[in-house]
């Protein structure tokens, strides 16, 4: 366990699924995933973080997905509905609630469909309940979290604060910086999430709106090709389809037996999940190429961070860079598994370690402080919540402002 | 194919414990077995942790007797008291969360519907009174007004059982209990009526004082829930703990509550009705040519 794993050169195993090489009803040729991303042409197109999601699952092999409106996942939902009107799926429909959604995410991966949905803000933690039962009981699904306030009064603006509520569920937990991001992540997910020595869910989370409503070029894989199915038999667990023997398979809580052993499967089972997500990391760095993303780490001062907020740092350092403060980056891309390693590595020659963060919680600065020596090095900020921008130009005040270096007031500027 | 799978090699069949060569070869699964067949074959259902007495426990031994294909059934339900028995059956069980078995029951419904095309699996939901009206009362009515294609079998016992006896909507007015301290506000709510709404092609209440009785409403009722969508059995399977009923007046209990205000009753609709006429015709001439 958090062992730094080595990016074996962008491979993962080979499918063997029956189906490989064969044609879908819409024409496309199932594929292997390695073959998708690293072999066949791709294509650059202007998209919408939403029309992004629309191309990812078109090319996903989604045997069922439903859907529930909230701000800013909406769209999204419904382009999926429109691929299933087009024959891309075999099922779609609304629920009645992103409880009532996520459950019947669980009723068809029980039955052994390959199930994808959207969700935002407090759709998420109306859902919560369903995200640690779809884990304990190994269900691969993929919700796309396109991350949004949750606070009284409503916001439905950008804010990561949900992603720190999902942390201890028992699902993976992807960070998409951007748009091509949200592609790659959506498609090496299901990939990943469905591995038999992983099998559990997987959250593919984007900062809602930066992502899901700016267009960006994405290079996208070839129309035509799809990924393998999901094979239900390849679950550690039984797919509850009534057709593999033993018949008796339970999937209760033994909370009738008030005992060790009771217990202690609890315990082991809990920790075999945990375990899970950690297996999932040889293959994770083999589809998107290491957990982390690391720039210039040698120099004093770090940017560490996830999603957009990487790329406001990204210009913070280009800034800084003007007036000759040389700054490094790394990118998290992975929340669970957290690249413990990886980061311990990346950072260990760093002074100051700033992490900008897009909600009051600071959950990310948290997670980095508890994995590294010396962890007064961790200056936790800039923060914003609330749906506020995170301008470059306060990444780069925070940094001066710690070196001591007079800055300017931002509010005072343009007056 | 599953019943296939069922039987052991026969190098292997030794091996096996008794319960499971008992449940291929003396077991329900393709046979069709009756109530009347009860003492003769080995059922889905044996040990179970239910109280003494409890009529919940004859219900649900009933209900498995009455699945038309139990070696092609899961079973759906949520916490409470009717789940600690029918965790322990032979037939695939999915425990989720607080009040989703409808909500999981229309996705696992869909999906097999898609990947078994030319077979039926049935899907059941069996919960209680509070699992299905209280908390799970949202997913109820939405997979019946989406006619999802399985049954829904509630365990009315009319209270929260399992957590120590709190009063639910299915608690008569006036009753005191748990969390009513001043006895039930509301009316025992009409969940019957509620399914005449949504169009239900079948509706059953029951009380399990005629055997033979339960295991064809609940026969009924998924053979229905195969061809025309949502079908609901309404049973009531008396508390003896919460409502202090002594052990042996468990089944006098039910037979009053049944002449008072649980009389049998079935709503079926035109075409469920023809459908299920056609089916026990062929079956009781099958029986005649027999004999």
């Amino acid at each position: 366990m958090n062992k730094q794993v080595e990016s074996p050169k962008g491979r993962i195993i080979k499918s063997r699924h029956v189906k490989l090489g064969t044609k879908n009803k819409k024409g496309q040729t199932f594929t292997d995933v390695n073959e998708m991303f690293f072999e066949a042409e791709r294509t650059a197109s202007f998209l919408t973080g939403s029309e992004v999601i629309r191309e990812a699952i078109k090319r996903a092999s989604v045997g069922m997905s439903i859907a529930y409106p909230i701000t800013p996942q909406s769209e999204a939902a419904a382009l999926i509905g429109e691929l299933y009107a087009e024959g891309y799926l075999d099922d779609y429909f609304r629920g009645e609630s992103e409880f009532a959604v996520m459950s019947q995410c669980a009723g068809a991966a029980f039955g052994g469909m390959r199930v994808f949905t959207t969700t935002a803000g407090p759709g998420t933690l109306r859902a919560m309940e369903n995200f640690s039962m779809w884990a304990g009981s190994r269900l691969p699904i993929q919700v796309c979290v396109t991350m949004r306030g949750v606070n009284s009064p409503l916001s439905i603006q950008p804010d990561t604060l949900e992603l720190s509520y999902l942390l201890e569920s028992g699902m993976l937990l992807w960070h998409a910086e951007t748009a091509q991001d949200l592609y790659d992540f959506i498609l090496k997910g299901f990939i990943v999430a469905e591995q038999p020595d992983v099998h559990l869910p997987i959250a593919v989370c984007c900062d809602g709106f930066f992502v899901t409503h700016t267009k960006d070029t994405v290079e996208l894989t070839p129309e035509d090709l799809c990924l393998t199915p999901y094979d239900p038999y390849k679950s550690p667990v039984p797919c509850m389809d009534m057709e593999c023997p033993p018949i008796r398979m339970m999937r209760d809580p033994f909370v009738m037996k008030s005992n060790y052993i009771s217990y202690s499967t609890h315990a082991s089972w809990q920790q075999e999940v945990r375990a899970a997500i950690e297996r999932s990391r040889k293959h994770t760095a083999a589809l998107i190429g290491g957990l982390i993303d690391v720039e210039n780490n040698d120099r004093d001062i770090l940017i560490v961070s996830s999603g957009t907020a990487v790329s406001q740092g990204r210009e913070a350092i280009r800034l800084l860079e003007e007036e000759g403060i040389k700054v490094g980056l790394v990118k998290i891309k992975t929340i669970r598994p957290f690249p413990h390693e990886e980061v311990r590595e990346a950072v260990k020659n760093a002074k100051h370690i700033f992490v900008p963060e897009f909600n009051m919680a600071g959950w990310l600065a948290r997670e980095i402080k508890s994995v590294i020596n010396d962890n007064d090095r961790v200056i936790c900020g800039p923060q914003v919540a609330g749906g506020m921008t995170l301008p470059s130009e306060v990444i780069v005040e925070e940094i001066k402002k710690y070196l001591g270096i007079k800055v300017g007031s931002l509010a005072g500027r343009g007056s | 194919m599953s019943f296939e799978t069922l039987r052991p090699s026969p190098a292997l069949k030794e091996f096996l414990p008794v319960e499971y060569k008992d449940l291929v070869d003396h077991g329900p699964y393709g046979k069709n077995k009756k109530v009347s067949d009860m003492g003769q074959f080995k059922e889905v259902l044996e040990e179970h942790p239910m109280c003494a007495g409890c009529a919940m426990t004859l219900f649900i031994r009933l209900m498995f007797i009455g699945l038309p294909n139990p070696e092609h059934t899961i079973m759906v339900g949520t916490a409470g008291c009717g789940r600690l028995a029918i965790s322990q059956a032979s037939v695939p069980f999915i425990y989720g969360n607080y009040g989703d078995t409808n909500a999981v029951a229309s996705g696992l419904k869909r999906g097999l519907e898609l990947r078994y095309p030319n077979q039926f699996k049935d899907v059941v939901v069996a919960a209680g009174d509070g699992g299905l009206v209280d908390i799970g009362f949202q997913g109820l009515m939405h997979s019946w007004f989406r006619h999802e294609k399985f049954t829904t079998i509630m365990l009315d016992n009319e209270v929260y059982g399992n957590t120590g006896g709190q009063e639910s909507g299915m608690t008569n007015h006036g009753k005191v209990l748990k969390m009513a301290p001043r006895g039930k506000m509301g009316e025992k709510m009409d969940v019957i009526g509620l399914a005449k709404v949504a169009k239900l092609d079948y509706i059953a209440r029951v009380v399990p004082t005629n055997p033979a009785r339960v295991a064809r409403t609940v026969r009924r009722a998924v053979l229905v829930a195969r061809e025309f969508g949502a079908t609901y059995v309404q049973a009531y399977t008396s508390c003896n703990i919460e409502y202090s009923i002594p052990t042996p007046e468990v089944m006098k209990d039910a037979f009053e509550v049944e002449n008072e205000r649980y009389g049998f009753e079935e709503i079926i609709s035109d075409r469920a009705k023809a459908y299920l006429d056609e089916i026990e015709k062929k079956e009781k001439q099958a029986k005649k040519a027999k004999k």
